[in-house]
Protein backbone atom coordinates (compact mmCIF):
# COMPACT_ATOMS: atom_id res chain seq x y z
CA UNK A 1 0.00 0.00 0.00
CA UNK A 2 1.36 3.36 -0.55
CA UNK A 3 0.92 4.99 2.48
CA UNK A 4 4.12 7.69 2.18
CA UNK A 5 4.42 11.18 0.90
CA UNK A 6 1.09 13.00 -0.82
CA UNK A 7 -0.20 14.71 1.80
CA UNK A 8 -2.63 16.77 -0.46
CA UNK A 9 -4.35 13.78 -0.56
CA UNK A 10 -4.24 12.63 3.01
CA UNK A 11 -7.69 13.74 3.86
CA UNK A 12 -9.31 12.29 1.41
CA UNK A 13 -7.50 8.97 1.92
CA UNK A 14 -7.63 8.66 5.12
CA UNK A 15 -11.68 7.55 4.87
CA UNK A 16 -10.00 4.58 3.34
CA UNK A 17 -7.76 3.21 6.07
CA UNK A 18 -8.73 -0.30 6.15
CA UNK A 19 -11.07 -1.24 8.90
CA UNK A 20 -10.05 -3.77 11.71
CA UNK A 21 -12.05 -6.72 10.66
CA UNK A 22 -10.70 -6.66 6.98
CA UNK A 23 -7.66 -6.29 8.27
CA UNK A 24 -8.21 -9.98 10.31
CA UNK A 25 -9.56 -11.64 7.90
CA UNK A 26 -6.76 -11.01 5.86
CA UNK A 27 -4.53 -12.34 8.61
CA UNK A 28 -6.42 -15.35 9.01
CA UNK A 29 -6.41 -16.32 4.83
CA UNK A 30 -2.52 -16.27 4.90
CA UNK A 31 -2.16 -18.19 7.67
CA UNK A 32 -0.91 -21.16 7.06
CA UNK A 33 -4.13 -23.64 7.91
CA UNK A 34 -6.37 -21.36 5.92
CA UNK A 35 -3.53 -21.76 2.78
CA UNK A 36 -3.46 -25.36 3.07
CA UNK A 37 -7.69 -25.64 3.31
CA UNK A 38 -7.86 -23.15 0.91
CA UNK A 39 -4.83 -25.45 -1.24
CA UNK A 40 -7.03 -28.22 -0.58
CA UNK A 41 -10.07 -27.13 -2.02
CA UNK A 42 -8.58 -26.23 -4.93
CA UNK A 43 -6.90 -29.26 -5.82
CA UNK A 44 -9.82 -31.12 -5.17
CA UNK A 45 -12.28 -28.85 -7.40
CA UNK A 46 -10.07 -29.52 -10.46
CA UNK A 47 -9.36 -33.63 -9.96
CA UNK A 48 -13.42 -33.73 -8.84
CA UNK A 49 -14.03 -31.97 -12.43
CA UNK A 50 -11.37 -34.05 -14.16
CA UNK A 51 -12.36 -37.41 -12.70
CA UNK A 52 -16.73 -36.72 -13.26
CA UNK A 53 -15.99 -35.42 -17.13
CA UNK A 54 -13.96 -38.98 -17.74
CA UNK A 55 -16.97 -40.62 -16.05
CA UNK A 56 -19.51 -38.81 -17.92
CA UNK A 57 -17.46 -39.96 -21.09
CA UNK A 58 -17.33 -43.75 -19.82
CA UNK A 59 -13.41 -43.28 -19.55
CA UNK A 60 -12.13 -46.97 -18.53
CA UNK A 61 -9.00 -46.20 -16.17
CA UNK A 62 -6.47 -48.87 -16.10
CA UNK A 63 -3.41 -47.51 -13.91
CA UNK A 64 -2.60 -51.21 -13.35
CA UNK A 65 -1.47 -51.67 -16.72
CA UNK A 66 0.71 -48.82 -16.11
CA UNK A 67 4.03 -50.12 -14.03
CA UNK A 68 5.15 -52.87 -16.82
CA UNK A 69 6.08 -49.35 -18.58
CA UNK A 70 8.45 -48.54 -16.47
CA UNK A 71 10.02 -52.29 -15.40
CA UNK A 72 8.94 -55.52 -16.08
CA UNK A 73 9.93 -59.13 -13.57
CA UNK A 74 11.14 -61.39 -16.28
CA UNK A 75 12.76 -65.11 -15.64
CA UNK A 76 16.06 -63.77 -14.36
CA UNK A 77 15.48 -60.04 -13.24
CA UNK A 78 13.93 -57.33 -14.21
CA UNK A 79 13.98 -55.26 -17.47
CA UNK A 80 13.18 -51.93 -18.39
CA UNK A 81 10.30 -50.77 -19.52
CA UNK A 82 9.67 -48.34 -22.50
CA UNK A 83 9.47 -44.72 -20.37
CA UNK A 84 12.67 -45.05 -18.69
CA UNK A 85 14.06 -45.95 -22.41
CA UNK A 86 12.36 -43.22 -23.29
CA UNK A 87 13.72 -41.08 -20.79
CA UNK A 88 16.98 -41.78 -21.46
CA UNK A 89 16.83 -40.99 -24.51
CA UNK A 90 15.46 -37.73 -23.67
CA UNK A 91 18.02 -37.16 -20.72
CA UNK A 92 21.08 -37.71 -23.86
CA UNK A 93 18.81 -35.52 -26.68
CA UNK A 94 19.09 -32.62 -23.87
CA UNK A 95 22.45 -33.23 -22.26
CA UNK A 96 24.22 -33.05 -26.05
CA UNK A 97 21.76 -30.72 -27.38
CA UNK A 98 22.75 -28.43 -23.99
CA UNK A 99 26.08 -28.58 -24.42
CA UNK A 100 26.54 -27.62 -27.97
CA UNK A 101 24.00 -24.80 -27.17
CA UNK A 102 26.50 -23.72 -24.19
CA UNK A 103 29.32 -23.31 -26.78
CA UNK A 104 26.67 -21.00 -29.17
CA UNK A 105 25.63 -19.29 -26.32
CA UNK A 106 28.99 -18.29 -25.44
CA UNK A 107 30.03 -17.53 -28.90
CA UNK A 108 26.99 -15.46 -29.69
CA UNK A 109 27.56 -13.67 -26.29
CA UNK A 110 31.37 -12.78 -27.00
CA UNK A 111 30.43 -11.74 -30.55
CA UNK A 112 28.00 -9.08 -28.78
CA UNK A 113 30.05 -7.45 -26.60
CA UNK A 114 32.83 -7.33 -28.94
CA UNK A 115 34.82 -4.37 -30.65
CA UNK A 116 34.05 -5.55 -34.35
CA UNK A 117 30.52 -4.14 -35.84
CA UNK A 118 29.87 -7.16 -37.94
CA UNK A 119 30.40 -9.62 -35.22
CA UNK A 120 27.46 -7.67 -33.12
CA UNK A 121 25.37 -7.00 -36.04
CA UNK A 122 25.66 -11.16 -36.74
CA UNK A 123 24.97 -12.16 -32.84
CA UNK A 124 22.13 -9.32 -32.73
CA UNK A 125 20.60 -11.00 -36.45
CA UNK A 126 21.13 -14.27 -34.87
CA UNK A 127 19.35 -13.84 -31.57
CA UNK A 128 16.74 -11.62 -33.16
CA UNK A 129 15.38 -14.32 -35.81
CA UNK A 130 15.73 -17.60 -33.43
CA UNK A 131 14.04 -15.62 -30.69
CA UNK A 132 10.72 -14.34 -32.64
CA UNK A 133 10.60 -18.21 -34.56
CA UNK A 134 8.57 -20.57 -32.47
CA UNK A 135 10.36 -23.29 -31.69
CA UNK A 136 8.47 -25.78 -33.98
CA UNK A 137 8.39 -24.07 -36.71
CA UNK A 138 12.54 -23.94 -35.60
CA UNK A 139 12.27 -27.50 -36.39
CA UNK A 140 10.72 -28.14 -39.42
CA UNK A 141 13.16 -25.85 -40.68
CA UNK A 142 15.98 -28.14 -39.31
CA UNK A 143 14.32 -31.01 -40.37
CA UNK A 144 12.36 -30.20 -43.51
CA UNK A 145 14.51 -27.65 -45.22
CA UNK A 146 18.43 -27.85 -43.29
CA UNK A 147 17.49 -31.71 -43.26
CA UNK A 148 17.71 -32.41 -47.25
CA UNK A 149 20.05 -29.84 -48.05
CA UNK A 150 22.75 -30.77 -45.80
CA UNK A 151 21.96 -34.49 -44.88
CA UNK A 152 20.93 -34.20 -41.51
CA UNK A 153 18.95 -37.04 -39.81
CA UNK A 154 16.40 -36.54 -37.61
CA UNK A 155 18.44 -37.26 -34.79
CA UNK A 156 21.16 -34.47 -35.60
CA UNK A 157 18.23 -32.12 -36.80
CA UNK A 158 16.26 -32.45 -33.58
CA UNK A 159 19.93 -31.58 -31.82
CA UNK A 160 20.66 -28.88 -33.79
CA UNK A 161 17.27 -27.53 -33.67
CA UNK A 162 17.46 -27.56 -29.51
CA UNK A 163 21.12 -26.32 -29.64
CA UNK A 164 20.42 -23.18 -31.75
CA UNK A 165 17.11 -22.07 -29.97
CA UNK A 166 18.47 -22.31 -26.65
CA UNK A 167 22.01 -21.08 -27.76
CA UNK A 168 20.28 -18.26 -28.63
CA UNK A 169 18.73 -17.70 -24.99
CA UNK A 170 21.86 -18.97 -23.22
CA UNK A 171 23.79 -15.94 -25.13
CA UNK A 172 21.74 -13.47 -23.41
CA UNK A 173 22.37 -15.27 -19.86
CA UNK A 174 25.95 -15.09 -20.61
CA UNK A 175 25.77 -11.20 -21.83
CA UNK A 176 24.09 -10.25 -17.98
CA UNK A 177 26.25 -12.20 -16.28
CA UNK A 178 29.28 -10.66 -17.94
CA UNK A 179 27.78 -7.53 -17.90
CA UNK A 180 27.38 -7.85 -14.31
CA UNK A 181 31.21 -8.15 -13.73
CA UNK A 182 32.47 -5.05 -11.84
CA UNK A 183 34.15 -2.37 -14.82
CA UNK A 184 37.27 -2.20 -12.24
CA UNK A 185 37.68 -5.83 -13.22
CA UNK A 186 38.31 -5.23 -16.43
CA UNK A 187 40.50 -2.52 -15.79
CA UNK A 188 42.84 -4.26 -13.26
CA UNK A 189 43.21 -7.17 -15.71
CA UNK A 190 43.97 -4.50 -18.85
CA UNK A 191 46.48 -2.63 -16.62
CA UNK A 192 48.48 -5.71 -15.92
CA UNK A 193 48.65 -6.72 -19.94
CA UNK A 194 46.10 -9.03 -20.83
CA UNK A 195 44.95 -9.82 -23.92
CA UNK A 196 41.04 -9.96 -24.61
CA UNK A 197 40.88 -13.53 -24.31
CA UNK A 198 43.09 -14.06 -21.17
CA UNK A 199 40.65 -11.37 -19.85
CA UNK A 200 37.94 -13.26 -20.22
CA UNK A 201 39.30 -16.68 -19.22
CA UNK A 202 41.21 -15.86 -15.83
CA UNK A 203 38.92 -13.00 -14.35
CA UNK A 204 35.76 -12.25 -15.77
CA UNK A 205 33.97 -16.04 -16.95
CA UNK A 206 35.18 -16.95 -13.41
CA UNK A 207 33.26 -14.69 -11.90
CA UNK A 208 30.18 -14.76 -14.27
CA UNK A 209 29.48 -18.05 -12.95
CA UNK A 210 27.40 -17.06 -9.83
CA UNK A 211 25.46 -14.52 -11.66
CA UNK A 212 24.86 -17.57 -14.66
CA UNK A 213 23.79 -20.24 -12.15
CA UNK A 214 20.49 -19.60 -11.47
CA UNK A 215 19.09 -18.62 -15.15
CA UNK A 216 21.30 -21.71 -16.69
CA UNK A 217 19.95 -23.76 -14.19
CA UNK A 218 16.32 -22.70 -15.95
CA UNK A 219 17.31 -23.46 -19.35
CA UNK A 220 18.27 -26.80 -18.28
CA UNK A 221 15.26 -27.57 -17.20
CA UNK A 222 13.62 -25.88 -20.00
CA UNK A 223 15.67 -27.91 -22.68
CA UNK A 224 14.35 -31.23 -21.04
CA UNK A 225 10.96 -29.93 -21.51
CA UNK A 226 10.98 -28.19 -24.83
CA UNK A 227 12.94 -31.52 -26.00
CA UNK A 228 9.74 -33.07 -26.22
CA UNK A 229 8.53 -31.39 -29.13
CA UNK A 230 11.00 -33.69 -31.50
CA UNK A 231 8.56 -36.17 -30.83
CA UNK A 232 6.28 -34.79 -34.02
CA UNK A 233 9.46 -35.75 -36.07
CA UNK A 234 9.36 -39.05 -34.05
CA UNK A 235 12.79 -38.52 -32.48
CA UNK A 236 12.67 -41.28 -30.46
CA UNK A 237 12.29 -39.75 -26.62
CA UNK A 238 9.86 -39.91 -23.66
CA UNK A 239 6.93 -38.14 -24.90
CA UNK A 240 7.33 -40.02 -28.52
CA UNK A 241 7.21 -43.24 -26.15
CA UNK A 242 4.45 -41.86 -24.75
CA UNK A 243 2.75 -41.03 -27.96
CA UNK A 244 3.54 -44.65 -29.04
CA UNK A 245 1.90 -46.93 -25.65
CA UNK A 246 -1.19 -44.67 -26.38
CA UNK A 247 -1.39 -45.38 -29.85
CA UNK A 248 -1.13 -49.60 -28.85
CA UNK A 249 -3.16 -49.19 -26.06
CA UNK A 250 -5.84 -46.02 -26.04
CA UNK A 251 -4.72 -45.24 -22.14
CA UNK A 252 -4.41 -41.46 -23.32
CA UNK A 253 -5.26 -40.01 -19.76
CA UNK A 254 -2.48 -42.22 -17.40
CA UNK A 255 0.13 -42.35 -19.75
CA UNK A 256 -0.03 -38.76 -20.19
CA UNK A 257 -0.54 -38.00 -16.48
CA UNK A 258 2.60 -40.48 -15.68
CA UNK A 259 4.71 -39.07 -18.71
CA UNK A 260 4.51 -35.41 -17.41
CA UNK A 261 4.83 -36.93 -13.66
CA UNK A 262 7.94 -37.96 -14.98
CA UNK A 263 9.20 -34.82 -16.77
CA UNK A 264 8.12 -33.35 -13.40
CA UNK A 265 10.24 -35.58 -11.20
CA UNK A 266 13.29 -35.13 -13.40
CA UNK A 267 13.07 -31.19 -13.12
CA UNK A 268 12.63 -30.93 -9.87
CA UNK A 269 15.47 -33.25 -9.18
CA UNK A 270 17.66 -30.93 -11.08
CA UNK A 271 16.29 -27.69 -9.49
CA UNK A 272 17.10 -29.04 -6.51
CA UNK A 273 20.76 -30.14 -7.11
CA UNK A 274 20.78 -26.55 -8.73
CA UNK A 275 20.07 -24.73 -5.14
CA UNK A 276 22.64 -26.27 -3.37
CA UNK A 277 24.92 -25.48 -6.05
CA UNK A 278 24.42 -21.85 -5.76
CA UNK A 279 24.81 -22.67 -2.19
CA UNK A 280 28.14 -23.33 -2.55
CA UNK A 281 28.65 -20.29 -4.94
CA UNK A 282 27.90 -18.03 -2.75
CA UNK A 283 29.78 -18.63 0.30
CA UNK A 284 32.66 -16.35 -0.83
CA UNK A 285 32.30 -12.74 -0.50
CA UNK B 1 66.17 13.41 -9.19
CA UNK B 2 68.77 13.42 -11.97
CA UNK B 3 68.09 16.70 -14.27
CA UNK B 4 69.78 14.57 -16.90
CA UNK B 5 67.62 11.37 -17.02
CA UNK B 6 65.72 10.91 -19.80
CA UNK B 7 62.15 11.20 -20.04
CA UNK B 8 59.98 8.44 -19.74
CA UNK B 9 56.66 9.94 -20.50
CA UNK B 10 55.82 12.08 -22.80
CA UNK B 11 52.11 14.14 -23.34
CA UNK B 12 52.32 16.76 -26.36
CA UNK B 13 48.82 18.07 -27.03
CA UNK B 14 46.72 15.58 -25.85
CA UNK B 15 43.24 16.45 -25.43
CA UNK B 16 39.74 14.05 -24.68
CA UNK B 17 36.62 14.45 -24.90
CA UNK B 18 33.57 12.70 -23.20
CA UNK B 19 30.84 13.78 -25.74
CA UNK B 20 31.13 17.18 -26.09
CA UNK B 21 32.51 17.96 -22.86
CA UNK B 22 36.12 18.53 -22.99
CA UNK B 23 37.95 16.31 -20.49
CA UNK B 24 42.14 17.11 -21.45
CA UNK B 25 42.88 20.16 -23.13
CA UNK B 26 46.18 20.60 -24.92
CA UNK B 27 48.48 18.52 -22.12
CA UNK B 28 51.66 19.04 -22.49
CA UNK B 29 54.12 17.03 -19.52
CA UNK B 30 56.81 14.99 -19.46
CA UNK B 31 58.14 12.48 -17.01
CA UNK B 32 61.58 11.78 -16.50
CA UNK B 33 62.94 8.09 -15.47
CA UNK B 34 62.89 7.65 -11.82
CA UNK B 35 60.91 11.10 -11.10
CA UNK B 36 57.84 11.17 -8.95
CA UNK B 37 55.20 13.65 -10.36
CA UNK B 38 51.80 14.18 -7.83
CA UNK B 39 48.83 15.45 -9.68
CA UNK B 40 46.54 17.38 -7.97
CA UNK B 41 43.63 19.34 -8.39
CA UNK B 42 39.93 19.90 -7.87
CA UNK B 43 37.35 16.82 -8.81
CA UNK B 44 36.44 16.84 -12.31
CA UNK B 45 39.54 18.92 -13.39
CA UNK B 46 41.07 15.88 -15.39
CA UNK B 47 43.83 14.38 -13.12
CA UNK B 48 42.39 10.99 -13.79
CA UNK B 49 41.97 10.84 -16.94
CA UNK B 50 45.12 11.76 -17.70
CA UNK B 51 46.68 8.97 -16.12
CA UNK B 52 44.13 6.47 -17.46
CA UNK B 53 45.30 7.59 -20.65
CA UNK B 54 49.13 7.06 -19.88
CA UNK B 55 48.45 3.35 -19.73
CA UNK B 56 45.36 3.40 -22.12
CA UNK B 57 42.34 2.64 -20.16
CA UNK B 58 40.99 5.60 -21.63
CA UNK B 59 41.80 6.67 -25.14
CA UNK B 60 42.96 10.11 -26.05
CA UNK B 61 41.79 11.82 -29.16
CA UNK B 62 44.52 14.47 -29.85
CA UNK B 63 47.90 14.77 -29.60
CA UNK B 64 50.79 11.92 -28.77
CA UNK B 65 51.82 10.01 -25.60
CA UNK B 66 54.98 7.95 -25.80
CA UNK B 67 55.69 6.04 -23.00
CA UNK B 68 58.99 4.23 -22.50
CA UNK B 69 59.41 4.85 -26.53
CA UNK B 70 56.43 3.17 -27.59
CA UNK B 71 53.90 5.28 -28.73
CA UNK B 72 50.28 5.21 -27.64
CA UNK B 73 47.90 4.47 -30.83
CA UNK B 74 45.16 1.65 -31.89
CA UNK B 75 48.04 -1.02 -32.34
CA UNK B 76 47.17 -3.55 -29.70
CA UNK B 77 50.59 -5.03 -29.91
CA UNK B 78 52.03 -1.67 -28.32
CA UNK B 79 49.23 -1.12 -25.99
CA UNK B 80 49.97 -4.27 -23.88
CA UNK B 81 53.32 -3.90 -24.13
CA UNK B 82 53.22 -0.04 -22.32
CA UNK B 83 50.94 -2.00 -19.52
CA UNK B 84 53.38 -4.68 -19.45
CA UNK B 85 55.73 -1.84 -18.40
CA UNK B 86 53.34 0.48 -16.26
CA UNK B 87 51.74 -0.52 -13.14
CA UNK B 88 48.43 1.16 -12.17
CA UNK B 89 46.86 1.37 -8.50
CA UNK B 90 43.17 2.61 -8.41
CA UNK B 91 40.85 4.06 -6.09
CA UNK B 92 38.72 1.22 -5.56
CA UNK B 93 41.41 -1.09 -5.32
CA UNK B 94 40.24 -3.55 -8.32
CA UNK B 95 41.57 -6.90 -6.88
CA UNK B 96 40.27 -9.83 -8.45
CA UNK B 97 37.69 -11.38 -5.93
CA UNK B 98 38.02 -14.97 -6.88
CA UNK B 99 41.43 -15.24 -6.44
CA UNK B 100 43.64 -15.50 -3.35
CA UNK B 101 46.37 -12.66 -2.56
CA UNK B 102 48.58 -15.03 -3.78
CA UNK B 103 46.48 -15.73 -6.71
CA UNK B 104 46.01 -11.92 -7.57
CA UNK B 105 49.78 -11.36 -7.56
CA UNK B 106 50.96 -14.15 -9.55
CA UNK B 107 48.31 -14.48 -12.60
CA UNK B 108 50.03 -11.61 -14.20
CA UNK B 109 53.42 -12.68 -14.24
CA UNK B 110 52.13 -16.73 -14.95
CA UNK B 111 49.81 -15.37 -17.68
CA UNK B 112 50.97 -12.38 -19.25
CA UNK B 113 55.34 -12.79 -18.27
CA UNK B 114 54.88 -16.91 -18.93
CA UNK B 115 56.82 -16.96 -16.04
CA UNK B 116 57.25 -20.69 -14.07
CA UNK B 117 54.84 -20.75 -11.23
CA UNK B 118 56.80 -21.56 -8.32
CA UNK B 119 59.14 -18.47 -9.75
CA UNK B 120 56.13 -16.63 -9.60
CA UNK B 121 55.37 -17.19 -6.04
CA UNK B 122 58.28 -16.62 -4.96
CA UNK B 123 58.51 -13.16 -6.59
CA UNK B 124 55.06 -12.62 -5.38
CA UNK B 125 55.93 -13.42 -1.98
CA UNK B 126 59.29 -11.00 -1.95
CA UNK B 127 56.38 -8.12 -3.16
CA UNK B 128 54.46 -9.16 -0.21
CA UNK B 129 57.47 -8.96 2.20
CA UNK B 130 57.69 -5.37 0.96
CA UNK B 131 54.48 -4.41 1.39
CA UNK B 132 54.43 -6.04 4.80
CA UNK B 133 51.35 -8.76 4.69
CA UNK B 134 53.36 -11.66 4.10
CA UNK B 135 51.04 -13.67 6.44
CA UNK B 136 48.00 -13.18 3.41
CA UNK B 137 49.14 -14.88 0.76
CA UNK B 138 46.30 -17.42 1.01
CA UNK B 139 42.92 -15.18 2.10
CA UNK B 140 41.30 -13.59 -0.35
CA UNK B 141 40.44 -10.29 -1.26
CA UNK B 142 37.19 -9.81 1.16
CA UNK B 143 38.48 -11.07 4.45
CA UNK B 144 41.05 -7.91 4.01
CA UNK B 145 40.41 -4.89 5.61
CA UNK B 146 40.89 -2.13 2.72
CA UNK B 147 44.57 -0.67 3.38
CA UNK B 148 45.62 -4.29 3.21
CA UNK B 149 43.18 -4.56 0.05
CA UNK B 150 45.08 -1.96 -1.53
CA UNK B 151 48.68 -2.71 -0.31
CA UNK B 152 48.15 -6.35 -2.43
CA UNK B 153 47.18 -4.21 -5.48
CA UNK B 154 50.27 -2.08 -5.09
CA UNK B 155 52.21 -5.81 -4.94
CA UNK B 156 50.33 -7.05 -7.84
CA UNK B 157 51.59 -4.00 -9.93
CA UNK B 158 54.83 -4.62 -8.44
CA UNK B 159 55.11 -8.09 -9.68
CA UNK B 160 54.74 -7.47 -12.92
CA UNK B 161 58.08 -5.36 -12.39
CA UNK B 162 56.96 -2.65 -14.09
CA UNK B 163 59.14 0.86 -14.67
CA UNK B 164 56.48 3.37 -14.28
CA UNK B 165 53.79 3.16 -11.10
CA UNK B 166 50.12 5.00 -11.69
CA UNK B 167 48.11 5.81 -8.84
CA UNK B 168 44.88 7.08 -8.98
CA UNK B 169 43.89 8.40 -5.66
CA UNK B 170 44.96 5.29 -3.82
CA UNK B 171 44.01 6.31 -0.38
CA UNK B 172 40.73 8.19 -1.24
CA UNK B 173 38.20 4.99 -0.54
CA UNK B 174 40.11 3.98 2.80
CA UNK B 175 38.82 4.56 6.41
CA UNK B 176 41.45 7.36 7.97
CA UNK B 177 43.14 5.13 10.02
CA UNK B 178 44.47 2.75 7.28
CA UNK B 179 45.97 5.86 4.69
CA UNK B 180 49.25 5.95 6.41
CA UNK B 181 49.93 2.38 6.00
CA UNK B 182 49.39 2.43 2.50
CA UNK B 183 51.16 6.01 1.88
CA UNK B 184 53.93 3.99 4.06
CA UNK B 185 54.43 2.06 1.42
CA UNK B 186 54.72 4.29 -1.30
CA UNK B 187 56.90 6.52 0.03
CA UNK B 188 59.38 3.15 0.54
CA UNK B 189 58.31 2.67 -3.23
CA UNK B 190 59.56 6.21 -3.91
CA UNK B 191 62.77 5.34 -2.47
CA UNK B 192 63.59 2.38 -4.78
CA UNK B 193 63.29 4.65 -7.74
CA UNK B 194 61.04 3.84 -8.93
CA UNK B 195 59.10 6.39 -11.26
CA UNK B 196 55.84 7.35 -10.45
CA UNK B 197 52.73 9.53 -10.90
CA UNK B 198 50.44 10.09 -8.33
CA UNK B 199 47.27 11.68 -8.31
CA UNK B 200 46.21 12.48 -4.52
CA UNK B 201 44.94 14.83 -2.18
CA UNK B 202 47.27 13.54 0.53
CA UNK B 203 49.74 16.92 0.44
CA UNK B 204 52.00 15.26 3.41
CA UNK B 205 52.63 12.51 1.10
CA UNK B 206 53.55 15.33 -2.19
CA UNK B 207 55.65 17.34 0.29
CA UNK B 208 57.73 14.11 1.09
CA UNK B 209 58.71 12.24 -2.24
CA UNK B 210 57.59 14.90 -5.06
CA UNK B 211 60.05 15.92 -7.44
CA UNK B 212 57.54 18.18 -9.06
CA UNK B 213 53.67 19.13 -8.24
CA UNK B 214 51.34 19.22 -11.19
CA UNK B 215 47.90 21.00 -10.47
CA UNK B 216 44.93 20.99 -12.70
CA UNK B 217 42.16 22.99 -13.40
CA UNK B 218 38.57 22.02 -16.05
CA UNK B 219 41.92 19.52 -18.41
CA UNK B 220 44.45 21.99 -18.19
CA UNK B 221 47.77 21.74 -16.65
CA UNK B 222 47.79 25.14 -14.82
CA UNK B 223 51.10 24.77 -12.87
CA UNK B 224 54.02 22.62 -12.97
CA UNK B 225 56.81 23.77 -9.85
CA UNK B 226 58.59 22.26 -7.30
CA UNK B 227 57.11 21.18 -3.87
CA UNK B 228 58.73 24.05 -2.00
CA UNK B 229 57.82 26.48 -3.97
CA UNK B 230 54.04 25.01 -5.18
CA UNK B 231 53.12 24.97 -1.48
CA UNK B 232 54.70 28.29 -0.18
CA UNK B 233 54.06 30.46 -3.17
CA UNK B 234 52.48 29.23 -5.98
CA UNK B 235 52.45 31.21 -9.39
CA UNK B 236 48.36 31.00 -10.10
CA UNK B 237 45.76 32.06 -7.79
CA UNK B 238 43.82 29.20 -8.80
CA UNK B 239 46.47 26.89 -6.74
CA UNK B 240 46.04 29.19 -4.27
CA UNK B 241 42.80 29.02 -3.48
CA UNK B 242 42.89 25.27 -3.94
CA UNK B 243 45.66 24.93 -1.60
CA UNK B 244 43.76 27.34 1.11
CA UNK B 245 40.94 24.73 0.47
CA UNK B 246 42.16 21.68 1.82
CA UNK B 247 45.47 22.73 3.34
CA UNK B 248 42.35 24.60 5.86
CA UNK B 249 42.56 22.37 8.58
Amino acid sequence: MSAGGDIAGAGARAARVTPRWLKQARRVMASRPASILIYLAVIWAIVATALNGAEAMGYNWQWYRIPRYFFEAVEGGIVLGEIPWGLVGTLALSATAFLLATFIGLIVALLRLSDLIVGRWVARGFLEIVRNSPLLVLLYVFYYVFGPIFGLDRYSASVLCLAVFHGALISEIFRAGINAVAKGQWEAADAIGMTRWQVYRYIVLPQSVRFMLPPMTGEVVNMIKSSAIVSVIAVAELTTIGRNIISDTYMSFEIWFTIAAVYMVVTLIISTGATLLERRYTVRD
Amino acid sequence: MNPGASSIIELTGVSKYFGPFKALDDIKLTVRTGERVVVCGPSGSGKSTMIRCINRLEEHDEGKIVVDGIELGEDTQNIRAVRQDVGMVFQQFNLFPHLTVLENLTIGPIRVRKMEKAKAEALARQYLDRVHIPEQAGKYPAQLSGGQQQRVAIARSLCMEPRIMLFDEPTSALDPEMINEVLDVMVELAGTGMTMVVVTHEMGFARKVADRMVFMESGRIVEVAPPAKFFSDPDSDRARLFLDQILEH
